[in-house]
Formats: structure tokens, sequence, C-alpha cells
């Protein structure tokens, strides 16, 4: 699985399942028995009530890609699989950072720092100051740089989630699912129609 | 598909108060079992409390291992069409089913596997007997769930049963809590499932590929069909006979599906893969059209990938899309149960021969013959080879029989030479290859098919991983034939170690017991042959016997198996010697 080292890319794996025991465990096996890491993964509840969505991040092929998708998509708790390049999904990600109050108050331009990073402070107590920012991966680390000096005491980053840009419908499709009884001729031929692109069934 | 409506009466019967474990028994038999493998333990015995009350209705089969019992019920599964049931403690039963749990998802059979697990309020807390089961089988298993509630007991089972055999079969664990199993609660009628929302088990044919694949076919000079397992899983036999037939196109199959049209049907061209027959794997590499149908390109059928049919358009039909593609790129992709597929494509395709075409196969069959099966089948001096017991069995049995073989050579031979009549016959352990599989899975397939000759061929490494089911025969009196082949080494290992490791012979030099003291200590009837002279008759006296038999046969120590097609090489560098 690790060949074509140059042909590799971040990919967004979005998949809907069943909020179920054991499932998350039966993803992430599908990377590790390949012994792929995973880069990120986010799992929280969908827009509807039963059904979660995972965001997860690989560096891998194309190729690569849409045969894991495929192995995620036959789970029998998984509703729906997609993936997606960077290029195609506005994406995200969260960080917070602690710092000392007194040495940012004394010795930096809060202000000026929050306004350069597009960050916001969460809480202000006496003894430390909490930090928050939304982007994407340079962004947030920047501001590890920038804090860093400042006596930085704990840092964190979410996972990364993402919208998919052409994703029109989506919601629509998912709301087939609540139906107690199988769809007719919806969903499930949809691969087949553009094999190459999105992977979807 | 039964609608909700059909279902309604049966909803109406009265309710009653019943234990978790007699809900689960009950639940079986509406889901028509008949045969249950397993092995009780503490965490599982509420549920054998039960099944002692429905005695009568269903047949406990006690194993001597839980492996063994697993085996079983993939032997009845395969041979019956129907899901195997296998019972297994909490702990050390559940771990023992791991084997089978893997062999049966790689070879897709349709199994239920119970496992008592430790009172709910005791997980995690390392209690006796407490395994992680759920997570130790979720990748061996198509689904699994643990049932801590009695309430949940009747839908997790039908669920169960459902997911097992629907779309492409597998196996399915449910591992109910003790405190489930004696919880009593109301249970009301068991209602079969049919739909899951998260589970599309069978895709929607699409017309335009059927019709893109006929015209590819029609087209074609020289196609060529491999089949696998998806014809006897999809139960297609008579559409897939009706598909070749029309289109006049030779077939060769897998092990896995062997047996799905007659060994002597005359398009039937014979066995691919790494032992499988010369034509076969050598005009893989010559035809213009592939078609597969119910087959995944194992890595022992495709040989080096990169050097795979690529001058060959693919048409891949399977009902499982995460093979499409996987292995092999497929020019038409034809995603659908093969019991509806083919009859459509068999109406598009035009009524052809192909006697050229499929006279090269004739050709490459008769060197074959001449080079490797004459002597293999027929010697006329020499020590016994493992061929030609399986040649006289089917001049015995007429190829009538279940041949259920174990892992090595004993197995390649099985498969290339039996004689096959009837789909559902040659029962092995294909995707896994696990020795010890031919004993234990024999024992099931005549449960599962009791009007029919059920014989195990082994050899002498892997009868000794499962020889403890002989105790199984004894007590459950089923009649089983047992062929062990002995040549005295872990043959198919030496084989590889003489042909790629300058016959470094490590530790594949294995001592038997006295096999028929064995038997005869089961109470079981036995023979062992060294002579040529005696093979028919000791043969005849097996199949005649009432009751199951054992017949060690000693052959050749150094003989090896071929045609082959050494591992990294194309198909098409099959080796005959
Ligand atoms: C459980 C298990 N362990 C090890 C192997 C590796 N293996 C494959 S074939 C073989 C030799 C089998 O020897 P034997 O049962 O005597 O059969 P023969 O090849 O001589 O017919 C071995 C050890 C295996 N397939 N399964």
């Amino acid at each position: 699985m690790n060949q074509n080292h140059i042909d590799r890319q971040e990919f967004n794996i979005t998949v809907y399942t069943e909020h179920h025991v054991g499932l998350l465990n039966r993803i992430a096996t599908i990377f590790s028995r390949r012994k792929m890491n995973i880069e990120s993964l986010n799992t929280s509840p969908s827009e509807i009530e039963g059904i979660h969505r995972f965001n997860i991040v690989i560096n891998e092929t194309e190729d690569v890609i849409r045969k894991l998708t495929r192995q995620i998509e036959k789970q029998v708790e998984v509703l729906k699989v997609y993936y997606h390049t960077n290029e195609d999904v506005i994406w995200q990600e969260m960080a917070l950072y602690k710092v000392p109050t007194d040495v940012i108050a004394e010795k930096a331009l809060v202000e000026r720092l929050l306004r350069e990073n597009g960050a916001r402070a969460v809480v202000i107590r006496k003894d430390y100051t909490v930090f928050e920012t939304t982007g994407h991966r340079e962004e947030t680390d920047n501001l590890i740089k920038v804090l860093q000096p400042y006596g930085l005491i704990e840092f964190v980053r979410s996972a990364r989630i993402a919208i998919i840009k052409g994703s029109e419908g989506f919601n629509r499709k998912l709301r087939e699912f609540e139906r107690a009884e199988p769809g007719s001729e919806t969903l499930e031929n949809e691969y087949l129609n553009s094999r190459e692109k999105i992977f979807s069934m | 598909m039964l609608t909700q409506e059909k279902q309604a009466p049966e909803l109406l019967e009265e309710k009653k108060t019943i234990s978790g474990g007699e809900a689960l028994i009950r639940g079986l038999l509406k889901e028509g079992v008949d045969t249950i493998f397993g092995y009780p333990g503490g965490a599982i015995m509420p549920i054998y409390d039960s099944l002692y009350d429905y005695r009568d209705q269903v047949n406990h089969v006690l194993v001597r291992h839980e492996q063994g019992g697993i085996h079983a019920g993939q032997g009845y599964a395969r041979a019956s069409g129907k899901v195997g049931v296998v019972f297994a403690t909490s702990g050390p039963g559940a771990t023992n089913l791991i084997t089978g749990l893997a062999d049966a998802l790689i070879d897709s059979t349709p199994l239920v596997c119970i496992t008592g697990q430790v009172f709910a309020h005791l997980l995690g807390t390392d209690a006796f007997q407490e395994a992680d089961v759920i997570s130790i089988s979720a990748p061996v298993t198509k689904w699994n769930y643990q049932v801590t509630d009695a309430s949940e007991i009747p839908e997790a089972l039908a669920k169960a049963f459902y997911i097992a055999k629907s779309g492409r079969p597998g196996p399915v664990l449910l591992d109910i809590t003790k405190n489930a199993q004696l919880q009593q609660f109301t249970c009301g009628e068991h209602t079969p499932c049919y739909h899951v929302r998260s589970y599309r088990p069978k895709p929607i044919v699409r017309k335009e590929y059927i019709q893109q694949a006929a015209e590819l076919i029609n087209q074609a000079k020289k196609p060529f069909i491999l089949w696998g397992q998806g014809i006897v899983l999809g139960s297609a036999e008579q559409e897939f006979k009706a598909f070749i037939e029309k289109s006049g196109i030779p077939a060769a199959w897998t092990i896995m599906g062997a047996g799905a049209i007659p060994s002597d049907h005359p398009l039937n061209v014979g066995m691919l893969g790494m032992h499988g027959n010369y034509g076969p794997n050598v005009l893989t590499n010559e035809c213009d059209v592939l078609i597969a149908i119910g087959m995944r390109f194992d890595d022992r059928v495709t040989g080096r990938l990169d050097k795979y049919a690529k001058q060959a358009k693919v048409i891949h039909l399977d009902i499982d899309p995460s093979e499409i593609d996987k292995n092999v790129k497929a020019t038409v992709p034809v995603w659908g149960d093969c019991k509806e597929t083919l009859p459509l494509l068999t109406e598009l395709v035009e009524a052809k021969n192909h006697p050229e075409w499929l006279q090269k196969f004739n050709d490459y069959a008769a060197e074959e013959v001449a080079q490797v099966i004459q002597d293999e089948l027929h010697p006329t001096s020499g020590e016994m080879t493992m061929g030609e017991v399986m040649q006289q069995l089917n001049e015995l049995t007429n190829g009538d029989a279940i041949i259920v073989s174990d892992v090595g050579q004993n197995q390649m031979v099985a498969c290339r030479y039996a004689k096959l009549n009837h789909t559902r016959s040659n029962i092995t352990s294909g995707g896994l290859g696990t020795m010890g599989f031919a004993l234990p899975a024999a024992i099931g397939a005549k449960f599962g098919a009791p009007d029919r000759t059920v014989v195990a061929f082994a050899g002498d490494g892997g009868i000794q991983m499962t020889i403890q089911e002989l105790g199984t025969i004894m007590q459950s009196g089923v009649d089983v034939k047992i062929i062990i082949v002995n040549n005295q080494f872990l043959g198919m290992v030496r084989q590889w170690q003489q042909l790629f490791h300058e016959r470094r012979y490590s530790f594949v030099d294995i001592i038997s017991p006295d096999y028929i003291k064995v038997a005869e200590g089961y109470g079981i009837a036995g023979k062992k042959v060294s002579e040529r002279e005696n093979l028919r008759s000791a043969l005849q006296e097996m199949l005649a016997h009432k009751g199951s038999y054992l017949l060690e046969v000693m052959v050749t120590k150094e003989n090896n198996v071929f045609p082959m097609v050494p591992q990294g090489c194309s198909v098409s560098e099959i080796r005959l010697k």
C-alpha cells in the first residue's frame, strides 16, 4: 500500500454511521490492518439523530483511498462513505492555547496578537488565559510559535472537520435512511455513475 | 420478501414471560435451526439450561473443541446452504472460535455464533473468563453485537441471521452476557429481519452494464470465464450453466467454486491458480475477454498481478462492490447478485461455439495428462500417490460424494482430481488455508447433508490438529469417512523447501500415532493400507461400512504437486515439473 509516494496526498473521508458500540474499532482496524496511520479523526453526531459523522484524514494515493472507502462502506453499520481531496472541501481545525496571564498582559501586545491570528480569548483568569483559534494547520501552528516565548503552558488541537464543496442534497440523502423500509432505486448505484470520482453507493 | 402485513398475525400472539436464554432457543427454532454445534461453560449455562427443555426439537452436537465446533458449523453451512449455528462459552470458549471466524469470513460462509459473556456489571473488571470478544472478533466477523439485556435478544438474533445469510454471506457473532440470559422478560413472537437501514446487501442491477458486458462477449474471439463460490452462494448453478452453454465459452474454477457445474461438463476446462490446470492458467494470458463471476482474484489464483491478463478486457460480476477493481481492474463492472445478472446476460449474448479456442484448452489438458496426471492418478509401480487414492475413490463413488479436504498437498490433490457431480460437494478452507479443517467440517457437512456420503481427505499433519473430533463422531454417531494420506511429512511445506530452499527440510518431518488404534479407542473402525493392491478393496470396505471409518493410506514421502505457479511468477509461467 505504500508505493507511489509522489501520488500521495491528503484525503478527507466522510463516513455516516449508526451510533453503535464497536464501530469505531471496526473502522480503525481497516487502516491499522494495512499499517496506515490516521492523520486526524473526528466523530460526532450529524444533523440527524442517531446518525454519526466521521471525518477521517489520510495521506495516501487515490487508488488506495478508493479501495479503503469501499471496505468502510462494507461495514454493516456504515450508511455512506465519501472521499475528497483538500481542494474539494472547506476544512477547519480548532486550537486552544493556555498562557500565563501576567506574562501575556505585560509583554505581549495582546490586542494585536489576537487580531493578527484571528484568535479570541475564551477565558481570562488571574493565573492564566486561554486563547482559541480556528483555521488550517499552518495557522494554528503559527500561533504556537508566537506564544511559545510567552510561556505557553498547554496546547491542544481538535481533529479536522470538513464540509464538502459539492455536497448538494447530502442532507436529503441522509434523511432517506430514516425511513424504515428500503428505498427504491435511489442511492444504491450512484457509485457506478461516477466510478472514478466520488465513491458512494 | 414478506411484507409487514403478512407478519402481523404472528405478532398478535400472546406474549409470555420467559428468560433470555429461552428466547434465544425459541428464536433459533423460528429461524429454522435444526443443528447446533457447541460446547458449554459457565457464562453460557443459562442458554444450555433452556436448551435442555428443547432438546427434542433441535440437535445439539457436543464437539471436543470450539474450533471443531465452528468448523463443523462451516461444513454444515457449506453442505446445506443454511446458516451454521455455533455455541461457545465466554473467554477461552470464545477465543477458540477465532480461527473459524476468520476462515468463514474470508470464505463467505454464513454462521451465527453465540458466545456467553460475564455478567454485564463485571464487564471490564477482568472477571473470571472475561475476554473482550467483541473487539477480538470484530475484524473476523461480518457483524457482531453484545447483548446485555434480554429484551434485545429477539431482534439481535433476527438481525444476526439476516446479515449472516444475505448479500455476501459471512460469520456473525452475538455475545450475550449471563444476566441477559437469566433475565425474565416479556417476549413477543419472533419476527424475522428483512432490512437493516445501513446495510445494502444486494444492489439493483444496472442494465447498461449488462449491455456493455454482452457487447464485449459477443465481439470476443477468445472469451474465458472464471467462476468462484459466488455461483454456489447465490444458488445460481442453473443460471450459470445456461450462460456458458449458450455462449459456448470455456470456464475454469477457483477451488471455492469447484462443483458448481459437474467436473465432466465439456465447457469445464479445470482449476485455476497456483496448483490449477495448465491450460486455464496459461490461457488467462491469451484470452481477449475475461469474465469473472463470483470470484475475487485471490493472489493464489492470479499469481503476479502486473502480469495477469493484461491483454484482456475484464468483466467482473460480483455482489460485493469492494471486490470490483480491488485486485484486477474491471473494464465492465457488473455489480449484483449473479442469480439476477446471469440470466440478463444470457439473454443478450449470442449463441456461439468457440471450437478452436476450446481446442487450445484441450491441447494443454492433453499435455498435462501426459506429463503430470497420468503418473499421479494411474501409477503402476513405486509407492502410492495421493492422486490415485482420489482417483480410486472417484471410481467407487462415481463423483457423488462430498469431499472435505484439509490443507496442503492433500487439498490440492483433492481439489484437482475429485470428481464432482453436484454443487456444494467440495468443502475446503480456501482463503485461510486452515489445517485441521477437514475432520470437523466433514462432521458438520454430514449433519447438513445426511443423505450424502461425506469423505474427509486429510494429511498426517492436518488430521492431528483436530483429531480430538473423533470423540464428536463417537458420541453423535455421525457417519463420516476419513482418509488420511500419510506422507510422513508436512508435505506442502516440504515441497516448498525442496523447490525453493535447497531441500533444507526444516521441521517438516512429522510423526504420527497409530491412527487405527486411535480410531479404535474412539470406537471407530479403521484400516491402514501400504500396498497398492489393497487400496481399492480398502476404499470399498470404507464406503460400505455402516458408520464412520478411518482409512490411513501410506503414500510416497517426497511427491510434489504439479503444475505449479511459483510464488511471484505470472500464471503463464506455470511449471509442469
Ligand atoms: C493451522 C495451520 N498451520 C500451519 C499451516 C502451514 N501449512 C500449510 S500446508 C502445511 C503442511 C500440511 O501437512 P499435512 O497435513 O501432512 O498435509 P500434506 O501437505 O502432506 O498433504 C502446513 C504446515 C497451515 N496452513 N495451517
